[in-house]
Formats: structure tokens, C-alpha cells, sequence
């Protein structure tokens, strides 16, 4: 099953849980799971049912810019981490 | 190391715009001219913060000459849309606002007017008399006095975001970040030695030698067409139609050559503004900046304020990290706090690290991108701890950055691994080196060492070839060209296909012609543009197996493509040029295309050694001799990578020794010319040696890496790290300018 | 302020007479870019601190932001444009090509125009003597290294041909 990685900032919304492990095919539905395990998380990454433009997703250590349709494998691990750009 | 024998992958052939550029031929923004064409002025902001009460425009529309005025009233509402511009995302209403100023300035150069007339000269006079009546505010331009709640505040709607969590009342600080990694406090409590600094970093600019500039002509059927200096014309044509609230498909950019970007040239400042006084006018208008409008109205890079600790067992591990760091934003969000919360600790592989993170806004320009941004603030900061732990320990400073450096599979502090990476191995041509194993000689001098990374994206890009009757190729691309892309990208086409970088010729194109490719920026031209070429490439070389499979009568099946781009099958084996003279003979014709969004990091690692002398009595710091070591991956052009190699190493001496934005009492900025915001000449450098390692990116079918941004990382920090080895003085503030430097060792001596 | 009336110019540009009408404020670089189309000098900072514009007046490099063009009756100047000799390229223009010492080229005809003056004098100039005689033109991109080498390879190409 995936890794999905609790950002930091949202553990207060998983009580301290650092990273799970969930069965899911893409983005979407990590998202919506860890949604109805920790209350409000959509919202925190989320705008207007899309991954927020401020952050990314890495799966994998990939910077997708598929966001919720982005797929995972069934080892990937699965990080929301800030939008970078470059000089 | 890659061991791939190449014909021209690795060769210097001269660059394809190389004659146009030494005689003076090469068109950009500021030489193009049109029918009928006037020039524009901008009028700006002479207060820090104030209310813009009134703005009376009728004695500049009196003045023989003028054309037409813009105020904030001509640019259209736009709302807090969020625009993905390809390599990050904006506010348009803030973009809007920076351009063309609203209810407010927020920093001296915020434009507020701007005349359309027949002659320079005419339209600044006129923007003259244009009288704007100003509500001073106060103003700040201090990151730790903005933060403070009883600030002078920008924007009354602004609260802090914590990843989405909202505060409940304005402030300066529109971003919270915070990453955790293990048990931070816990390690810390187990370490042996722990050093702790605050540092500050001044606000600096990309000091690009072309000041911006646009040619814009709003014609009458509604198409809007664009000149511009950029260093993405696809972004460019975003920000300026959605500014505008036009159609997309109506703007046209054409991107001219291009005198400089490193970062600072992406966000648009004047195209929107050159295109309504187009509309208004009936005629083309042209706009180029001063230097002090560059120095005061575009975006420098962000100054900062930084607390870091590390913490060390006795064998040297390092197993604990903390990182507190505040940016500036300048006047508007979206500063470069991100990659800086990513990269304080993304050389070492720290089990144990908790940073945070302040976006803060204060009375400056917006600041933008400068090369690796946000990277060269903090590794300023940590690699000086990890030299002052080393000596704490009784390391060798390389000797504690080989233990600790981060491989394949270490994780960074924002959670990722990273995939195979070249640190080790530019800490083990840093060992090698010749200036590494010779020894200083002389007092006052002293040698420093830094690693340095930045991340380089893939982004999207586009490419299309054309095969000419002879066998040559027009490869059409849409990558702004500022330091020689054409040719590595070409290059990598002509290695696919078995030509030589002669034989293709490169374009870059505009907006309606290009395939869309995001901007020039994140290292990524050569890796991600490369390989739409590579494989618009081998699109062509697909098409002429099929083609070739009729002409020699057999099953494209049976028709192998060597490395050297040879056509073999059915008893024939034909280069690429004969076999396209062939076809083109048979009455085919051929055009190879492909696009590619490559996801990756490219993950570009450096190391540098810097040898300097300090003068006692002044506190001048003289760079004696200096080394830029970097993993390019693969070197396409290697005079082109030594270049950007040099060129960051150079800039980033700058940024430590002398570059700072001054402000006065009234937090205008006092400098704003190269004469006071001094860059290195070159009277001021030595010769940069260059090593670069080649690790291969298995990401990228040569094994290209970024290289354009790392090399700025580590020079403050490598120098920080000579002066301290000269003169036991560290030195925690930038620029490391004669003054302070003086003034440090004064009081060191004191102290002693 | 109304304009003030146009000066009549006669000069010579890269060896062809050359007359203009310009403002008494135009500066040279002005002229030059916008009344005469040689657009091959560059403006980086108007204030005659990054030497883009460097042009050769009267046999000497000045920063042409800083002279008037009412300055130049019966001058000789040479521009960027003049540097090749039809169409050859001039062994500094060889060499910047060769040693990859120019990245965005908006620097290069003013360090051009600079480096021919210094190698005409002075065709075996010292790494120390480049970089004194050249520290008057800015270059961001490339941190110098290439162009000094280029400089040098020049000399050593131009000291061979005579």
C-alpha cells in the first residue's frame, strides 16, 4: 500500500500520526480518505476540489503536476510539499 | 560516472547567435523599433507606503506630444485569481496591483501613471506634471520589525496561512511554513556538541545589464502583440492577458534576445502597462526601464533574517537540525521562503529537524526569483555551523561534510528521498583537486569550503524540427536563449540523429509558433528542452524507418538506427542527411515534433573552495583564488557549463562581499545605481576554476542535469568560512562589506 | 520646457560620413540607437557605470550614455557595427566566440569595443592590465573568467597576424 506522509503542519488533524499507509490508485483518493480519517484535511490542501496551487504533490520523489489525478503505486510514497520555482 | 563515448555531446562548437551577438546585429527588446512607434514613461512612487488620494492628469494631456495617460482607473478589476504561471502560481489582483499601483504604493518605484508620447523625453517631462496627491503612511522595510503586531500594515486583507489554516487577523506575514522531521528536541538533547547563530542576509538584485523593456502593439481587431525582455514568453502571454482580461489567443509574445534574467525576469512589470497605452493611443509604444527603476520596481531577491542550530555527536554525525527563518516578501505574497525552508538542511543527511518559516511582507519591491532562490540565504547560515561544529569536534571541515552528505535515499527535511545524487562525488573531486592539495601562503589568508543545492525542474517544453531539402534541420523551440541554450539543445538533437550542431539550425519562437515550454528558469532549458528535442528526434527518426521501409522495399521492422543516426536494413545502411535527401527526392517531407514534462528534480549538487585575503586595516576581503565544483549530470556544452559555473560563483561573491539594497530613514532605497550598488568588476575577481562532475541523470536520455542555479548557493558561505579561517572573526551578516568586516574583527579583538 | 531647436552634426561613424539632427540633451548612445539605427550599443544604466555603450571617440573608449551628441562635430567614431572588416570577423570577435565569452551578449559590444582599444595598444596586455583597463564594463553573466582568456587569445592572434 502507498505511504502518505502527514504534512507537519496538519499533524495536529492526525494527532501527532507522521505517515500512513492506505490502499489508493491516485491522489484523489488519498485525499478523500485521509479526509474522512482526519476531519478537514481537504480542506487544508484544497481549493476548489483541486490541490492548492501553493503546494505540490512528490510521489516518489516526482514533483507531479497532475495533482489530484496524479496516479501511485502500490510502494509509492506520498508527500504535500510547498510550490517551488526557480531562478 | 556516465562512460558514453559522444560525437558531439561534450564538443564547444560556437554558439549558433554567436556572430549576431559580436557585431552588434542581435535584436532585443530595446533596439526593436516599429512604424509610428512612441515611447513610454512610467511614473513612480517617491514614498515608501502611502494612499494614493487623488491623480490629476491634465496638464501632462496638454503637453504637445503626449499621446495618452494610464492611471490605476484604465486597468480592468481583476479578482483574487490564483494564475498557474508554469513555475509557480500568482495572485493576479497583487500581479495587477504591481504593476499599475491601486489604492496604495507599497514601495518608492510602485508605478502609479505612465505617458504614452513621440519622444522619451516628452513623455517623462509630461509624467511629470502629472500631479498625484499622497496620504504618507509608515512604512518598514526590516523583516523582524514587519512581523511585529503593531507594524505598519500592507494589506488589510492578508492573514497568515498555515497550510490552510487561516489566523484570525492581519498581519505582514502571509505564510507560515513548518517541516518536522524525527524528534528534533529529543536528538538534540543526545547530541555532543550543539552551535546555534542568528544571521542576516541583505536584499540583493539579479543585476541583469539589460533593464526591462517592451515593444507592445494593441491593433485594431482586438490582437495584442508583445516584445518583450523574458524569460518566458508563455508565462509572459498568461500574466499580460490575464491582467488584461483578454483572450489568451489574442496576445502574441514574441521573445527578443534577452540581456540577463537569472530569475528576475518572469513576473511581468511593464508589458500590461505598454499594452493599454498601445490601446489608447492607436499606436506601437515602447517602454524601457532606468536602472533605478530596475533597482526600485522589479523584483530583487529576498534580504533575511535566520536562526539555525545544529547538533553533532562526537564522531562528527550530525543528528539534529533547527532552522527559524523569516524572508521578505516585498510588497506583495509569494516570496522565496519555500525552497529556503527545503534547503537549509538539503546537503546533510540530518535524521532530526524542525524548521519554520516566514513569508513576510514589507515596504520593498515584490521579490522574485534570483538564481536557486531562497537556497544561498540559508546555506550561508548552515554552512558556517557545520564548519564551527567541525572545529567544536576537532574535524576537518570536508571531512564532516563527507560524513554527513546527503546519497541516494536520504531524506530530505520536507519529506522526499532523494534519487542517485552527485554531492559525495563533488566532495570527492573537492579532495582531489589541485587547489584543495595546495597549500595558502601568506598572513591574513585563509581558505573556506561549501556545499551547495538546488533543486532544477522539469516543467513542460516543446519541440519541432523541420528537414530541409539537404538533410539540415530548422528546429523550432520556445526556451528564451540567455546564455546558449539554442546551441545545447540543438546539440542534443544533432547527437540523436547523427548530424553535427552545424547542421540544425535553432529558433526560438514566439507565442503562436512555438509548442507551448515554460520559462527559462529552474536550470531546467538544457534538461527539459533538450529532451523534447531528443525526442522530437527520434519522432523523425520513426517516421523516415516507416518512410525508408517503401523506398527499400521492406518492413520497417527490418530497419535498425544505430547511435551514429545510420539507417541500416535490407542490405543498405544510409546516414541520416542522405536518407532525408532520398525521401525528400521520393516527395516526402518531414517534420519531427515532441513535447515532454519531465517531473523529476534534477537535483544539482555543488562545492566550492575559496581561498581569500583580509586586509587588517580596512577589513577589504581580496579573493585570491576560488573553485566551483558541480555535478552537471552530463556536460552538453562544457564552455557553456564552466560559464554558468563562473558566472553564478561570481555573482554569489558579489552577494557576499558588497550587494546591498541601502535604505534611508524614510525606507526609500539610496543606491539605486551600479556605481552605489556595486557588482563585482573584473578587477574584483580572480579566474574561477571549474571541475564538473558527470553522475548522469538517469532521468534524462544523456544524463543531463540542471546546473544554472547551484553555483550561487555556496559562495557566501565558503567565504564566510575563508575570512573566519583568516581571521577568526565570523561573520554573520551580508554583505561581508569592508565596513562590517572591520567592525567584526574590532570587537573580536576586543573580546579576546 | 519646449524642445529646444535640433544642432546639425557632421561626423564620422565607422569610417562612412555621417550627419545628424539631433537635440542638444540626445545623448550619443541616443543618437546613435535611435536617429542612426546602430542599435548594436547597448544601454544597461545610462549613467556611464556598466560601459554597454563603450564606443571609440576619437580614437579613445568613452561611454557614449555620457557624451552629448552635439559633442561629436567632426569626431571619428567607431561602434560594435565597425569592428568586423566586411565580412570577416575581427580576431576579439573570433576569440569571444571561440572561448565562450559571452552568455546573453548584451555586455559584449561594449567589452568589444573596450578590448579591441586596450589590444591595438597593447596586444600582449597582462591578466592584471585586462582586468584594470576592462573593470569599467559590467559583465553579470559570465564572472569575467572567459573574457579575460578571450581578451588574451585575441592579442595573441592579432600580435601574430601583423
Amino acid at each position: 500500500m502507498p505511504t502518505v506522509f502527514i504534512p507537519a503542519q496538519l499533524r495536529e488533524l492526525s494527532g501527532g500520526t507522521q505517515s500512513v499507509e492506505l490502499e489508493a490508485k491516485n491522489v484523489r483518493e488519498i485525499v478523500y480518505q485521509l479526509d474522512v480519517m482526519f476531519p478537514g484535511f481537504k480542506d487544508r490542501i484544497c481549493i476548489d476540489g483541486n490541490i492548492s496551487p501553493s503546494l505540490q504533490v512528490s510521489i516518489d520523489s516526482v514533483m507531479t503536476s497532475r495533482g489530484m489525478i496524479a496516479k501511485v503505486q502500490p510502494h509509492s510514497e506520498v508527500h504535500f510539499i510547498p510550490a517551488i520555482g526557480g531562478g | 560516472m556516465t562512460t558514453t563515448q559522444y560525437r558531439v555531446i561534450g564538443s564547444r562548437p560556437v554558439r549558433h547567435d554567436g556572430a549576431d551577438k559580436v557585431t552588434g546585429k542581435a535584436i532585443y527588446t530595446a533596439d526593436t523599433k516599429l512604424p509610428g512607434m512612441l515611447a513610454g514613461f512610467v511614473l513612480r512612487s517617491p514614498h515608501a507606503h502611502a494612499k494614493i488620494i487623488s491623480i490629476d492628469t491634465s496638464e501632462a494631456e496638454a503637453t504637445p506630444g503626449v499621446h495618452a495617460i494610464l492611471t490605476n482607473a484604465d486597468f480592468p478589476n481583476v479578482e483574487n485569481k490564483i494564475a498557474d504561471l508554469g513555475e509557480g502560481s500568482v495572485n493576479l489582483s497583487y500581479l495587477s496591483a504591481n504593476c499599475m499601483a491601486q489604492q496604495k504604493v507599497l514601495y518608492r518605484g510602485h508605478a502609479v501613471a505612465a505617458v504614452a508620447a513621440t519622444d522619451v523625453h516628452i513623455a517623462e517631462e509630461a509624467a511629470r506634471k502629472i500631479k498625484v496627491e499622497y496620504e504618507v503612511l509608515d512604512s518598514v522595510t526590516w523583516v523582524l520589525d514587519a512581523m511585529e503586531e503593531n507594524a505598519p500594515l500592507l494589506h488589510e486583507d492578508i492573514v497568515t496561512d498555515s497550510m490552510g489554516e487561516k489566523a484570525d487577523k492581519p498581519s505582514n506575514i502571509p505564510v507560515h511554513l513548518h517541516f518536522e522531521k524525527g524528534d528534533a528536541a529529543a536528538a538534540f538533547e543526545e547530541a555532543d556538541g550543539i552551535v546555534e547563530r542568528e544571521f542576516k542576509t541583505a536584499t540583493v538584485h539579479q543585476g541583469y545589464i539589460e533593464p526591462h523593456a517592451v515593444v507592445a502593439d494593441y491593433n485594431e481587431d482586438g490582437r495584442l502583440r508583445i516584445w518583450t525582455a523574458t524569460q518566458g514568453s508563455f508565462t509572459c502571454r498568461q500574466q499580460t492577458a490575464e491582467i488584461l482580461q483578454i483572450p489568451l489567443g489574442n496576445v502574441l509574445v514574441t521573445p527578443c534576445e534577452i540581456g540577463g534574467g537569472f530569475g528576475g525576469k518572469i513576473t511581468v512589470y511593464l508589458e500590461p502597462t505598454a499594452a493599454l497605452l498601445s490601446k489608447k493611443a492607436g499606436r506601437p509604444v515602447r517602454i524601457a526601464m532606468t536602472r533605478a527603476d530596475v533597482f526600485e520596481a522589479s523584483g530583487p531577491t529576498p534580504g533575511s533574517f535566520m536562526r539555525v542550530k545544529i547538533g553533532a555527536k562526537n564522531d562528527g554525525t550530525l543528528i539534529a537540525g533547527e532552522a527559524w527563518l523569516a524572508y521578505d516578501a516585498g510588497a506583495y505574497p509569494g516570496g522565496m521562503i519555500g525552497p529556503g525552508c527545503m534547503c537549509v538542511f538539503s546537503c546533510y543527511d540530518i535524521d532530526h529537524a524542525i524548521v519554520d518559516g516566514y513569508d513576510v511582507l514589507l515596504n520593498k519591491p515584490k521579490t522574485s526569483a534570483y538564481r536557486a532562490p531562497g537556497a544561498t540565504q540559508v546555506a550561508f547560515a548552515t554552512e558556517q555551523l557545520v564548519d564551527e561544529i567541525a572545529e567544536k569536534l576537532g574535524m576537518c571541515a570536508l571531512e564532516i561534510r563527507e560524513k554527513n552528505a546527503v546519497k541516494e535515499g536520504s531524506r530530505r527535511v520536507d519529506g522526499p528521498v532523494y534519487p542517485p545524487i552527485g554531492l559525495v562525488e563533488c566532495l570527492d573531486a573537492l579532495k582531489q583537486s589541485e587547489h584543495w592539495n595546495t597549500p595558502l601562503d601568506g598572513p591574513h589568508q585563509g581558505r573556506g569550503i561549501a556545499a551547495g543545492f538546488w533543486f532544477g525542474c522539469g516543467l513542460k517544453s516543446s519541440a519541432a524540427c523541420t528537414v530541409n531539402s539537404d538533410g539540415t534541420i530548422n528546429l523550432m523551440e520556445g526556451s528564451t536563449d540567455i546564455g546558449g541554450s539554442r546551441t545545447s539543445i540543438a546539440m542534443q538533437l544533432a547527437e540523436v540523429l547523427g548530424l553535427e550542431a552545424e547542421d540544425i539550425n535553432p529558433q526560438v519562437g514566439d507565442t503562436d509558433t512555438a509548442g507551448y515550454t515554460d520559462v527559462t528558469g529552474g536550470s531546467r532549458v538544457t534538461f527539459a528542452t533538450g529532451m523534447a528535442a531528443y525526442e522530437a528526434g527520434r519522432d523523425l527518426q520513426q517516421q523516415m524507418r516507416t518512410l525508408a521501409a517503401d523506398l527499400w522495399d521492406c518492413s520497417a521492422d527490418d530497419i535498425t538506427i544505430g547511435e551514429d543516426g545510420v539507417f541500416s536494413g535490407n542490405g543498405k545502411a544510409v546516414g541520416f542527411k542522405a536518407l532525408a535527401v532520398e525521401l525528400f527526392a521520393a516527395g516526402e517531407h518531414l517534420v519531427g515534433r515532441a513535447t515532454v514534462a519531465p517531473e523529476c528534480p534534477t537535483n544539482g549538487f555543488g562545492a566550492q573552495i575559496a581561498d581569500v585575503e583580509v586586509d587588517p586595516e580596512t577589513g577589504k576581503v581580496t579573493v585570491l583564488r576560488y573553485t566551483t565544483i558541480q555535478d552537471a549530470g552530463k556536460a552538453i556544452h562544457p564552455s557553456y557549463v564552466e560559464g554558468q559555473l563562473q558566472g553564478g560563483t561570481v555573482q554569489g561573491i558579489g552577494w557576499a562581499l558588497n550587494e546591498e539594497y541601502f535604505y534611508r530613514d524614510d525606507n526609500t532605497m539610496a543606491n539605486a545605481s551600479f556605481l552605489d550598488y556595486r557588482m563585482p568588476t573584473m578587477l574584483d575577481v580572480p579566474m574561477i576554476d571549474t571541475i564538473i562532475v558527470e553522475t548522469g541523470n538517469p532521468e534524462h536520455p544523456y544524463g543531463v542535469r540542471g546546473v544554472g542555479e547551484t553555483p550561487i548557493v555556496p559562495p557566501p558561505a565558503a567565504l564566510a568560512n575563508a575570512i573566519y579561517n583568516a581571521t577568526d572573526t565570523r561573520m554573520t551578516e551580508l554583505p561581508m562589506s569592508p565596513p562590517k568586516l572591520w567592525k567584526a574583527m574590532q570587537s573580536e579583538q576586543a573580546s579576546e | 520646457m519646449p524642445a529646444s531647436k535640433k544642432v546639425h552634426v557632421t561626423t564620422t561613424i565607422n569610417g562612412e560620413d555621417t550627419d545628424f539632427l539631433c537635440e542638444p540633451r540626445h545623448s550619443l548612445l541616443e543618437v546613435l540607437r535611435d536617429n542612426l539605427g546602430l542599435t548594436g550599443s547597448k544601454e544597461g544604466c545610462n549613467n556611464g557605470n556598466c560601459g554597454a555603450c563603450t564606443v571609440m571617440l576619437n580614437g579613445r573608449p568613452v561611454d557614449s550614455c555620457l557624451v552629448l551628441g552635439a559633442e561629436v562635430e567632426g569626431a571619428e567614431i567607431e561602434t560594435v557595427e565597425g569592428i568586423a572588416c566586411s565580412s570577416n570577423l575581427h580576431p576579439v570577435q573570433e576569440c569571444f566566440l571561440e572561448g565562450a565569452a559571452l552568455q546573453c551578449g548584451i555586455c559584449t559590444p561594449g567589452f568589444l569595443v573596450a578590448s579591441k582599444a586596450l589590444l591595438d595598444k597593447d596586444p600582449h596586455a597582462s591578466e592584471e592590465t585586462i582586468r584594470f583597463d576592462l573593470s569599467g564594463n559590467l559583465c553579470r553573466c559570465t564572472g569575467y573568467d572567459k573574457i579575460v582568456r578571450a581578451v588574451q587569445a585575441a592579442g595573441q592572434k592579432m600580435a601574430t597576424k601583423v
